[in-house]
C-alpha cells in the first residue's frame, strides 16, 4: 500500500543539484502499481526532469484525477503538495489552484480514461484556456483499476486481453490539444527515457498549456499481441520527428545531436529548447502542418513521437484574465475589501 | 360598484410581453413610490423564455412596510393582449383596469365590477415617435406617466430619477421626460384623477436601500475577500457572477498596474466551475460559485470531495422550482435536502438562510469566513424571490476593523518551530484540523489530498479505525459549525404561549405580516427564524418550550421539517407543516390562514388559547 514509506537514508555520496537536492529528494512513496508498469517509468522521468531542472520540490503542485495513472503523483516529489481529485476533473481543480497561486509549478497527471472519456470536456477546456501547466497523460488504452476494459484511446480493431475487439474510433488527445490551442504538444513513450525526460523538462518550464501524451503500456491488461499500446507494438511503430534538449536560462550546456537539422527556440523565461529535427520536412512551429503530419503517419499505423508543436510565446490564463502578479491567495483584506466608505456610496446609489 | 379606496396600501400588477423593455419602466414606477417615502415590494413573474412570452411585475405598495406578497390585485395594467382575459379576471372587485385604448375593446371583454381606464397609448406614441423601437420603449414610459397622475405621484419625483439615471446623456433625459409628460397630459386632459387608490407622501422608507439579493451576494463576496469565482450560467443565479465581475472591475483593479486582484472564470459546466473553486480553496484562495438546483446536482461529487478532503468552498445556491427543470423562473425553497446532505456516503453541510438582500450580503461574506474556519463547503441558500427581485432592506454595513478569518493555516515558521502537523488530526478538540498551503516549506508540512480514507497524518489508509476517527471528527466539526454559524432570531409573542412557528429565508416578510394578522385574530405564537443549518442549541430549546410548532416552508415535501426531525430527533407529531410550493412567493394570507385553520380546534381545548382568544 502507499502508506509504506521509503527509507529516509541517503547514500552520502549521492550527487546534489544546484539547489542542493539529491535525486532521492524527488522521489515519493513506494509505487503500488504492477511491476513493469509504464507509469512507473514516467514517474522516474518526472523525478529526473525535476532534479535536472533544479526545481525545489515544494514549489510544485501535483494534481491528478482517478485511475492507475492518477495514483502516481504519490510516487514522486514527496515534498510537494498533491491532490488526487475526482475522475476526469483534475483540469478544473488544477485551473483553480493555478489561479490561486501563480508562483508554483503545476503538474497535472492523468490517464486515458480520465482525460479522453469522462474528462474529455475538462481536458479540452483547460487546453483552450491556456492554463499554465505540464499536463501528462499516461496513455495505456485500457482501464487497469477496473481490470481491463477499453478506454477511449484504444485503437479501433485492437483486442482486449480477453479477446474482445474494440469497435469504436479512438480519441486522439494530441490532435485535440493541437486544435484547441495548447502551445506545447508532445507525444512520447514511457520506454524512451532519453526522449521523455527533456520533453517533461520543456513542459514544466513552458509558459502555457503544455501537453504530453505518453504511451505507457499496461503490463497486466494491455501488453499482448492484439494491442496497439503494448511495449512491442510501440517499439516497432515509433517514429520520432524530433529530439529535444532543454537548456535552462543562462545555462552553458551544449548538446550535440547528429541527425537532421537543429533549431533553438527561446522560451519566455530565457531558457532554450534545442530541437533536433529527425525529419527535414517537419516544422514543429506550424500547428496545422503538425496536425496533418501526425494524422498522415497515424493512418499508416505509425506513432509519431517527439515535440510535435511549440509556440514559445504562450499566453496563459493569467495573461488572458490580466490577474495581479501577486498570488491571489496572499492578498490581504486591505487589498481586497473596498471598505465602509465605498459601501456608503453604494448604499446611497440604491435609495 | 363600490370601488377600492386606499391610500398607500394597494397591489398593482403590470402584464407585459417579455422583451418589450417594460422592466425598466416598471422599476422606475416602483422607485418613484419609494421616493414618495412609501415602501414598495415588487416581484417579477417571468417566463423561461427570451422574448414574446407573457411577463408580469407585481408591486405591492404598503405604508406599514410589509414586503411579502399580499395576494390579490387592486389595479391591473394590462399591456399584453395574449393574457388579457386572465389579467382582467384577476382584478379584485372594485379594482381598476388600465389598458391601451387605441383599439376598441368589446364590452364583453371588460368587467362591470371594476373601473376601466383606457389611455390610447399606441396612438399617443405613434404620433410622437417615428422609430419603431422608440415607439415600443416610450409606450412604457407613457403608461408610467399616465399612472403617475392616476395615482397622484409627483412629476418631480420622476424627473429627479431620470436626471440621476441619464446624467450626462441629455438627449435620453429629454426624450424620457417628454414621454412621461405625454402620458401625464393625456390623463390630466381626459380623465378623472386620482383614483380611489393613490400614493401620498410619507416617511416610511427611511434610510433603507432597494436592491436584489444576487447583487447583494455578489457584493458580499467582494467585501468578504473572494479572489476566485467560477460559474456556469443558470437562472436565477447568473447575475451573482455577472455583478461580481462588475464590482470587481470597479474595486479590484490594482491602481498602478491595472491588473485584477481577482480571477473570474465562466467554466464549461457546473462540474468544472466547482472544480475550479475546489482547486482554488485547496490552494488558499477564497473561492465561490453561484448556481441553482440543477447545478447543485452536477456539483455533488465535488461537494463530497470538499467535505471529506476538508477544503473551503462557498456555494451560493439561488433556488428555483424543481425537480428537474421544474419551474426554472419561479421560486422555491426546495434544495434543502439536496444541499444539506449533498453527495454520496454520510455527509452534512452547513447552510445559511438569508432573509433579504441585506442578509445575502452578510451571509456571503460570512460564508467565506466560515468556509476557511471550518474547511468545508458552505451554502448560501438564497432563492429566486430574494435573488432576482429588488427588495427594500437595511443598508449594507461593514466594519473596517473586521479581519478575514483565514482559519487554521500552519505557517512555515510554525512548522519550523516544530509544531506537530497532522493534516487530519483534531488537536484543538473542535474537530477542525490544521492545514498547510502548497509551497509553504521545503521539507515540512506537505501532504497528499485525496478523497480516500487516510490516517490523521494524511497517509492513505484502509483501516476502519482511521475511517471512524475521521468521520467522528467531521461530526464534531459540524457541531462546532452550529455555534459559529448565524444564530436564529427569536420573536416572542406578547403573552406566554406554547405555540411556535419556525421559518427561514425569503418567507420572512410574509411571516412578519402573518404574525401581526394572527395576533390581531387572537393567536399568540412565538416565532423563530432559522438562519443556519446545523441547528443552533436555541432551536432545541425552542422546540422544548412549545407543544406545537408550525414549520413554514416553500416546498412540497417539508424538507426543513425532515431536517428538524432527523437532526434533533423531534417527535413529528409536534410539528405542523405549512407548505407553499406553486412557484410564487408565499403570502401572509396563506400563512395566517393555514395556521389559524389548524388552531381552531385547539383553541377551545387549551387554557392558553382561551386566554389568547
Amino acid at each position: 500500500m502507499t502508506y509504506l514509506a521509503k527509507p529516509k537514508l541517503h547514500h552520502p555520496t549521492l550527487t546534489t543539484n544546484a539547489v542542493g537536492y539529491t535525486r532521492r529528494d524527488y522521489e515519493g512513496r513506494v509505487s503500488t502499481l504492477c511491476a513493469g508498469c509504464g507509469h512507473d517509468s514516467i514517474s522516474a522521468a518526472i523525478v529526473q526532469a525535476c532534479w535536472e531542472l533544479n526545481i525545489e520540490p515544494h514549489r510544485v503542485a501535483k494534481l491528478s484525477g482517478i485511475g492507475c495513472s492518477s495514483k502516481t503523483p504519490d510516487y514522486f516529489l514527496g515534498a510537494s503538495h498533491g491532490f488526487n481529485t475526482v475522475h476526469g476533473r483534475m483540469p478544473s481543480v488544477l485551473t483553480g489552484a493555478n489561479l490561486a497561486n501563480r508562483d508554483l509549478l503545476y503538474l497535472g497527471v492523468s490517464g486515458d480514461g480520465d482525460s479522453a472519456s469522462i474528462g474529455l470536456g475538462q481536458f479540452a477546456n483547460a487546453m483552450r484556456r491556456g492554463v499554465r501547466m505540464a499536463y501528462i497523460v499516461e496513455n495505456n488504452g485500457v482501464y487497469g483499476l477496473t481490470k481491463g476494459q477499453f478506454s477511449a484511446t484504444a485503437d479501433r480493431g485492437s483486442k482486449s486481453k480477453k479477446g474482445a475487439v474494440n469497435r469504436d474510433n479512438p480519441v486522439d488527445l494530441v490532435g485535440l490539444a493541437l486544435q484547441l490551442g495548447a502551445t506545447y504538444v508532445a507525444r512520447s513513450f514511457s520506454g524512451d527515457k532519453e526522449q521523455l525526460v527533456p520533453l517533461i523538462k520543456g513542459a514544466l518550464e513552458h509558459g502555457g498549456a503544455a501537453f504530453i501524451d505518453v504511451i505507457s503500456p499496461c503490463v497486466t491488461f494491455n501488453n499482448h499481441s492484439g494491442s496497439t499500446k503494448s511495449y512491442d507494438y510501440v517499439r516497432w511503430h515509433d517514429e520520432a520527428v524530433s529530439r529535444i534538449d532543454f537548456l535552462p536560462a543562462h545555462s552553458e550546456i551544449t548538446v550535440d545531436y547528429a541527425a537532421g537539422s537543429t533549431i533553438d527556440v527561446l522560451q519566455h523565461d530565457g531558457s532554450t529548447l534545442r530541437l533536433s529535427k529527425l525529419h527535414a520536412d517537419y516544422d514543429p512551429t506550424d500547428r496545422y502542418a503538425a496536425l496533418s503530419y501526425m494524422h498522415e503517419r497515424q493512418a499508416r499505423g505509425e506513432i509519431v513521437t517527439g515535440l510535435l508543436y511549440l509556440d514559445p510565446v504562450a499566453v496563459d490564463l493569467h495573461v488572458s484574465l490580466n490577474t495581479s502578479d501577486t498570488p491571489l491567495n496572499t492578498l490581504q483584506a486591505s487589498e481586497l475589501c473596498p471598505g465602509a466608505q465605498a459601501l456608503e456610496k453604494i448604499n446611497a446609489s440604491l435609495r | 360598484m363600490k370601488r377600492i379606496e386606499a391610500v398607500n396600501d394597494f397591489v398593482i400588477k403590470f402584464a407585459n410581453v417579455n422583451g418589450s423593455g417594460s422592466a425598466s419602466a416598471n422599476e422606475l414606477f416602483a422607485k418613484a413610490i419609494l421616493r414618495m417615502g412609501v415602501p414598495v415590494s415588487p416581484r417579477n413573474i417571468f417566463p423561461s423564455n427570451i422574448q414574446g412570452m407573457p411577463t408580469w411585475y407585481e408591486a405591492r405598495v404598503c405604508e406599514k412596510g410589509y414586503l411579502g406578497r399580499r395576494g390579490g390585485v387592486d389595479m391591473m395594467v394590462a399591456m399584453n393582449p395574449q393574457t388579457w382575459a386572465a389579467d382582467v379576471a384577476e382584478v379584485q372587485s372594485g379594482g381598476y383596469l388600465f389598458y391601451d385604448s387605441t383599439r376598441p375593446v368589446a364590452e364583453s371583454a371588460l368587467r362591470k365590477d371594476i373601473e376601466v381606464i383606457g389611455v390610447p397609448l399606441t396612438e399617443i406614441c405613434n404620433a410622437a415617435y417615428a422609430d419603431p423601437r422608440q415607439r415600443q420603449l416610450f409606450k412604457n414610459i407613457i403608461y408610467v406617466g399616465a399612472l403617475s397622475v392616476l395615482l397622484d405621484v409627483d412629476a418631480a419625483v420622476f424627473e429627479t430619477l431620470f436626471a440621476e439615471q441619464y446624467r450626462g446623456k441629455e438627449l435620453l433625459l429629454e426624450s424620457n421626460v417628454r414621454a412621461l409628460h405625454l402620458g401625464r397630459d393625456y390623463v390630466k386632459n381626459h380623465l378623472q384623477a386620482p383614483l380611489g387608490i393613490r400614493v401620498q407622501r410619507a416617511d416610511k422608507v427611511g434610510n433603507q436601500i432597494f436592491t436584489d439579493g444576487n447583487s447583494a451576494a455578489a457584493l458580499g463576496c467582494v467585501y468578504g475577500g473572494a479572489t476566485v469565482a467560477a460559474w456556469y450560467p443558470i437562472t436565477p443565479s447568473s447575475s451573482v457572477a455577472e455583478t461580481f465581475q462588475k464590482f470587481c472591475d470597479k474595486f479590484r483593479v490594482e491602481p498602478q498596474s491595472g491588473k485584477n486582484r481577482v480571477a473570474i472564470v465562466q467554466a464549461e459546466d457546473e462540474l468544472a466551475s466547482i472544480g475550479v473553486v475546489v482547486g482554488a480553496g485547496w490552494n488558499g484562495a477564497r473561492a465561490f460559485t453561484a448556481t441553482s438546483g440543477p447545478g447543485i446536482s452536477l456539483m455533488t461529487e465535488f461537494i463530497g470531495l470538499a467535505y471529506f478532503a476538508e477544503i473551503p468552498i462557498t456555494i451560493i445556491d439561488v433556488q428555483r422550482g424543481g425537480p428537474s427543470t421544474g419551474m426554472p423562473t419561479r421560486t422555491q425553497q426546495s434544495d434543502l435536502l439536496a444541499c444539506a446532505y449533498a453527495s454520496h456516503g454520510d455527509t452534512k453541510h452547513v447552510l445559511l438562510f438569508p432573509e433579504d438582500p441585506h442578509e445575502c450580503f452578510e451571509h456571503a461574506a460570512a460564508a467565506l469566513d466560515l468556509a476557511e474556519r471550518l474547511q468545508t463547503p458552505i451554502f448560501v441558500m438564497s432563492d429566486l424571490d430574494i435573488g432576482m427581485n429588488q427588495r427594500l432592506c437595511k443598508p449594507f454595513t461593514w466594519d473596517d476593523a473586521r479581519a478575514y478569518d483565514r482559519g487554521k493555516v500552519m505557517t512555515a515558521e510554525e512548522l519550523e518551530a516544530g509544531k506537530d502537523f497532522g493534516r487530519y488530526k483534531d488537536v484543538d478538540g473542535d474537530g477542525i484540523p490544521w492545514r498547510t498551503l502548497p509551497g509553504t516549506h521545503p521539507t515540512l508540512g506537505s501532504y497528499f489530498t485525496r478523497g480516500t480514507t487516510r490516517d490523521p497524518y494524511a497517509r492513505y489508509s484502509e483501516r476502519g479505525s482511521d475511517y471512524v476517527y475521521n468521520m467522528e471528527r467531521l461530526l464534531k466539526k459540524f457541531k462546532t459549525a452550529a455555534a459559529l454559524a448565524p444564530q436564529p432570531e427569536l420573536r416572542r409573542a406578547e403573552r406566554a404561549t406554547r405555540l411556535g412557528v419556525l421559518y427561514f429565508g425569503s418567507t420572512s416578510p410574509a411571516m412578519r405580516e402573518a404574525l401581526d394578522v394572527l395576533t390581531q385574530q387572537g393567536y399568540e405564537l412565538d416565532a423563530l427564524r432559522l438562519r443556519a443549518f446545523p441547528f443552533a442549541e436555541s432551536v432545541s430549546q425552542f422546540m422544548a418550550e412549545h407543544d406545537k410548532v408550525f414549520v413554514v416552508e416553500q416546498n412540497r415535501d417539508a424538507q426543513m421539517h425532515t431536517l428538524l426531525v432527523n437532526e434533533l430527533s423531534i417527535d413529528p407529531a409536534r410539528l405542523v407543516k405549512v407548505l407553499h410550493y406553486d412557484g410564487t412567493p408565499i403570502t401572509a394570507r396563506f400563512i395566517s390562514e393555514a395556521i389559524a385553520q389548524n388552531l381552531t380546534p385547539v383553541q377551545t381545548e387549551t387554557p392558553l388559547q382561551k386566554e389568547a382568544a
